[in-house]
């Protein structure tokens, strides 16, 4: 098939507002900004971690840039309100249950974190 | 050939067709008549048909058995659409519906040799056969693939489309008999809003077909119904419940499209989906005429179709009763009917073809034509296990019941919980509805009756063995052959012998699979347990999972011309774009020679304005941006923190405080992400706003000799001298009569050039001026392909086109750029760490390469070979250059190889070798960038 100047949506690509039937593509995520949202609206942006100066150890570079708790319970982590207010979050999420406690823009989530515990509090995000 | 007897009755007070409207259709070849209201399997029993496919494995002969959408041996192809449910789809007026599985044809069958070989076809023969030997597979597979039970799928596109809506709904009832419509109308007086989803083409349930008093309360019912707010979707399913009460439903025949899938966000989802009738185990319990009570009754009572005209009925439950007193009624002669709560049962049926006889454990053989069964129920908890529902096994009702627990936004009732009379499930269903409202609300929440499920015989299997999974072929002596292997877990069990993985996903297979394997391994069904139901609940087609993909595709403001001017579109992300008009080589021609103009609109730009721009800049590119003059651009790129290239762009300064930024046209998502990771998480304090510009201008470049001549020509009170404006400015002006348009001297293609960003409503006004006005100077278009041949020659990388995933700023020929010095951005500790020597001369850098052969252009991405053969790098861009009279390429290659003047040996795909020459610099033309500053 010839490409085209197509008008109804672009053949065989999956980018953009497509979301998903099934799985955790479809938690809700109360934004700060927007009310509950689902999660198709949203970028992952990783477990939370705190970036350090750039003139660490390479070791402890290294740590912030790939290692993840991963845990199976409650982790704080970063999402992106792509398709919304295009703000960070910081969520504290059950990776088991998807149940989330605690959702803040990413730089006043800092403190409030820390008193829910679990997961890094940091106040930058990860890559 | 001779048609048989029609098997019509006499007008039935319940029932759904409408003698006054003929529907013809044809079957296996052959005309047919059935009515409106009729389902396919309906119309073609009245009209005396008993048998609609072949099984699965032993090509046995099937006829009705649930006369629902269950129906495993009514699986039919209906024009070019397979696997369509013949007992659930209505007929439709010059409907072409085909036998599925019966190669070569319904009567003549092929396959039947199997019956033969059943011994080889037994529990895990999937597993077993066709393994050895290896080179016979191709053999296996085409005799394989005839023998498949599926239908046969169109390539040719279908008219019209599949569809998606979203829903927000207080509550979602699936489920439309009693208790179900009960819910949805007692949470809708509550104050919520509401879905009701009903399988069948009629709410109603077990209620259609029921008595007179019946068919009253469920006429009372829709009457209530119709009054109400509930939005009611007949022939729909939920198919999946997932976390938040994510709620998928199937919307099957609907006008508007050819199935629609449903995404709701339900505050609770309320689970009526009743009970599904189980069948009986016992040698011969598929033949055409061995029949549920449930087929029997809908069949009498809904479609007025007589099922046999002379029956056994044995009975464990008051349906059973109820079924034997429909058949008496329609004058079909009930030989025998044995009551199983007293004793007695069947032990085999006999017949070829179609029951005859039916042979009892009293020893007596009864002719008959038509045997009924009716002994037990299964509860389809799918919907609450996906909630994270285990059902249990409760004893005295001999079925597994939903567990104690439920997930705070999920509700059941109806025959899926216990067991009442009619009245007794509406109550429960209110109940519920006015909970569910109360709990979607945030109310207090009212109680809710319990309704426990009632005694029954646990009746599974007869003293023969007999099939548990008609789609799959699946006997209970196959279950039993599992457990003697060691299969004594269900789940094992279920995957061995494929027992219960058809298409109705062991709604009526799992309980018979159950007891058999309890049966093998001496132990309780509760202790074998049950498998796990997941989604989706009922089928649904990829088409409609597909649906409408709701995704912008854009434009250039000069799309109208550029269509008009037989451009070649390229798809590019969300971007449609011309690739040429026809001729790349004679596009790049112009460009070297006179002037030519692309447009660059899908460009990212972004307006930067603040104080801290400057230390934005300098932290996510890795290029010092700190005494950038106003008036002027630079070129920057940018790593990610593990120092992999990401993305390149120039930025250009307008004021003190505003610049804009420009990126790759597949990048400015992901760096409009980072610069705002950037801005709020890890320096809130700078003060920048980032404003996305990319459609708001539309962008061209002017490119080539002739560039400043014609730019001159459309422009007001700008000095476009090389001394008033040279080369890495930008000015801001006016262009062809249009003001705040910002033009970049800038060159990728290697010739004097202008960017101009122009406001995107008058793009096509200054494109169409510029050609119009440089006539004379041989003003000619390019697309993509001739900027890819033109900024080759020069040398110019392609972030993600000559990089990768590991190509960090050295590996792209941009080392020199980063400074290490700056006390932070992002990318350096790991640049930092390339510089290391044994890092350094392990990775790939880029290098541009001069075929020997001029003539050849190697393949994009043919790798590099080694002296011993290994691979040392690959082709990254490579392109004919008519400029230069020889063909050039870009290569990422292994340090330690990539010294100018050495030769490489490239691999084409073809397997042939060509070599190449290391060049000095990456450009090819014009290495000083004469033409650019003149």
């Amino acid at each position: 098939v010839p490409p085209r100047w197509a008008t109804d949506g672009i053949e065989g690509e999956s980018v953009g507002f497509v979301d998903h039937v099934g799985g955790g593509d479809v938690i809700r995520i109360a934004c700060p900004h927007c009310g509950p949202r689902n999660s198709s609206e949203f970028r992952y942006a990783g477990e939370a971690a705190t970036r350090p100066h750039p003139d660490v150890a390479i070791e402890a570079w290294r740590d912030y840039l790939y290692v993840r708790d991963n845990p199976a319970g409650w982790t704080i982590e970063t999402w992106y309100h792509t398709n919304g207010c295009r703000q960070y979050l910081r969520i504290r999420r059950h990776t088991v249950t998807n149940e989330i406690s605690h959702v803040a823009p990413v730089a006043a989530a800092a403190e409030s974190l820390a008193e829910q515990g679990s997961g890094d509090p940091g106040g930058e995000v990860g890559a | 050939m001779t048609r048989p007897e029609a098997q019509r009755l006499a007008p039935q007070p319940g029932e759904v067709i409408d003698r006054a409207r003929p529907v013809r259709f044809s079957w296996d070849g052959g005309r047919y008549e059935g009515m409106h209201g009729d389902t396919i399997a309906s119309a073609l029993l009245a009209s005396g048909v008993t048998v609609f496919s072949r099984s699965f494995k032993y090509s046995r002969p099937r006829g009705i058995l649930t006369a629902d959408f269950l129906d495993p041996g009514c699986r039919v192809q209906v024009d070019d659409e397979p696997n369509v449910r013949g007992a659930h789809r209505r007929v439709a007026e010059g409907m072409q519906v085909r036998p599925q599985n019966v190669w070569p044809s319904l009567r003549f069958d092929m396959k039947s040799a199997n019956r033969g070989v059943g011994r080889f076809l037994t529990a895990g023969f999937y597993y077993k056969t066709f393994i050895k030997p290896q080179r016979i597979w191709p053999a296996y597979e085409r005799v394989l693939s005839r023998f498949a039970s599926g239908g046969v799928v169109s390539f040719d596109p279908r008219p019209g489309y599949f569809d998606k809506r979203y829903v927000h709904a207080d509550v979602v009832v699936a489920g439309g008999g009693p208790a179900g419509i009960a819910a949805a109308l007692a949470a809708a007086d509550a104050g919520a809003t509401v879905m009701l989803v009903e399988e069948e083409y009629d709410l109603g349930g077990h209620l259609r077909w029921g008595d007179e008093a019946d068919r009253d309360v469920l006429a009372e019912l829709r009457r209530r119904l119709a009054r109400s707010t509930v939005e009611v979707l007949v022939d729909s399913a939920v198919t999946g419940r997932y976390d938040d009460n994510w709620i998928a439903i199937v919307q099957r025949s609907n006008p508007q499209a050819e199935e629609r899938l449903l995404k709701v966000r339900a505050g609770v989802l309320v689970v009526a989906c009743g009970l599904v009738e189980r069948p009986y185990v016992f040698e011969g319990n598929d033949l055409p005429g061995v029949m549920l009570s449930t087929a029997v009754r809908r069949l009498v009572n809904l479609y007025a179709v007589r099922p046999g005209s002379r029956a056994v009925v044995i009975t464990a439950n008051p349906e059973g009763d109820a079924a034997s007193r429909d058949l008496e009624r329609v004058g079909v002669e009930v030989a025998r009917t044995i009551d199983m709560r007293i004793g007695g049962s069947v032990v085999r049926a006999r017949g070829r073809g179609r029951v005859r006889a039916v042979e009892l454990t009293d020893g007596t053989v009864v002719d008959a034509d038509l045997l009924v069964t009716a002994t037990g129920w299964t509860a389809p908890t799918a919907l609450l296990n996906m909630a994270g529902n285990r059902p249990v096994w409760d004893d005295t009702a001999a079925r597994f019941v939903p567990g104690p627990e439920l997930a705070p936004g999920v509700l059941a009732t109806g025959g899926l919980v216990g067991d009442a009379d009619t009245e007794g499930l509406i109550d429960h269903g209110r109940e519920v509805g006015a909970l569910a409202a109360a709990r979607a609300a945030g109310r207090p929440e009212p109680a809710v009756r319990r309704m426990p499920p009632a005694a029954h015989p646990a009746l599974f299997r007869s003293t023969t063995h007999g099939f548990i999974d008609w789609y799959e072929d699946v006997t209970s002596k196959d279950i039993e052959a599992a457990a003697k292997e060691g299969y004594d877990s269900i789940e094992l069990v279920k995957r061995f012998t494929t027992a219960t993985m058809g298409p109705s996903q062991g709604k009526l297979e799992t309980i018979n699979t159950v007891a058999a394997l309890a049966d093998a391994t001496n132990r309780e069904i509760g202790d074998v347990g049950t498998t796990v139901w997941r989604p989706p609940y009922a089928p649904i087609s990829l088409g409609a999972l597909a649906g409408r993909i709701f995704q912008p595709v854009r434009h250039s403001p000069m799309q109208s011309w550029h269509e008009t001017h037989n451009a070649v579109p390229l798809v590019a992300g969300e971007w449609i774009r011309p690739d040429s008009y026809g001729d790349a080589v004679a596009e790049a021609r112009v460009v070297r020679q006179a002037v030519g103009i692309i447009d660059v609109t899908p460009l990212g730009k972004f307006l930067l304005e603040g104080p801290d721009v400057p230390k934005l800049l300098n932290h996510v590119y890795v290029n010092s941006w700190s005494e950038l003059p106003v008036g002027s651009v630079r070129y920057g790129a940018m790593c990610a923190e593990d120092g992999v290239v990401m993305d390149d762009g120039v930025t250009g300064r307008l004021s003190d405080t505003r610049y804009l930024m420009s990126t790759t046209s597949s990048g400015v998502g992901g760096v409009w992400e980072w610069l705002e990771n950037c801005l709020q998480a890890q320096h809130p304090e700078w003060a920048v706003h980032v404003v996305p510009m990319t459609p708001a201008y539309a962008s061209m470049n002017i490119a080539g000799p002739s560039a400043r001549t014609l730019l001159e020509r459309v422009v007001r009170e700008l000095n476009l001298s090389n001394e008033a404006f040279p080369y890495m400015r930008v000015r801001e002006g006016q262009v062809a009569g249009v003001d705040d348009c910002i033009l970049w001297r800038i060159g990728f293609t290697g010739e004097l050039s202008y960017e101009i960003h122009v406001p995107a409503s008058y793009g096509l006004h200054v494109w169409s001026a510029l050609l119009e006005t440089g006539a004379d100077l041989g003003v000619g278009v390019f697309g993509v392909e001739a900027q890819r041949i033109l900024r080759l020659e020069k040398g110019h990388l392609i972030v993600g086109q000559d990089t990768d995933g590991l190509t960090t700023a050295a590996g792209a020929g941009l080392g020199r750029m980063v400074k290490l010095d700056k006390p932070d951005f992002i990318g350096r500790s790991e640049l930092a760490q390339a510089e290391h020597p044994h890092v350094r001369e392990a990775a790939m850098t880029l290098v541009a390469l001069r075929p020997d052969d001029a003539s050849c252009v190697p393949t994009e991405a043919s790798q590099i070979i080694g002296t011993d053969g290994a691979i040392i790098g690959r082709i990254t861009s490579s392109r004919m250059s008519a400029t230069l009279g020889h063909s050039i390429c870009l290569a990422q290659l292994a340090r330690a190889a990539a010294t100018p003047g050495a030769t490489v040996t490239i691999r084409l795909p073809d397997g042939r070798n060509v070599t190449a020459a290391v060049c000095e610099q990456l450009a090819f033309f014009d290495p000083d960038g004469g033409r650019l500053r003149v």
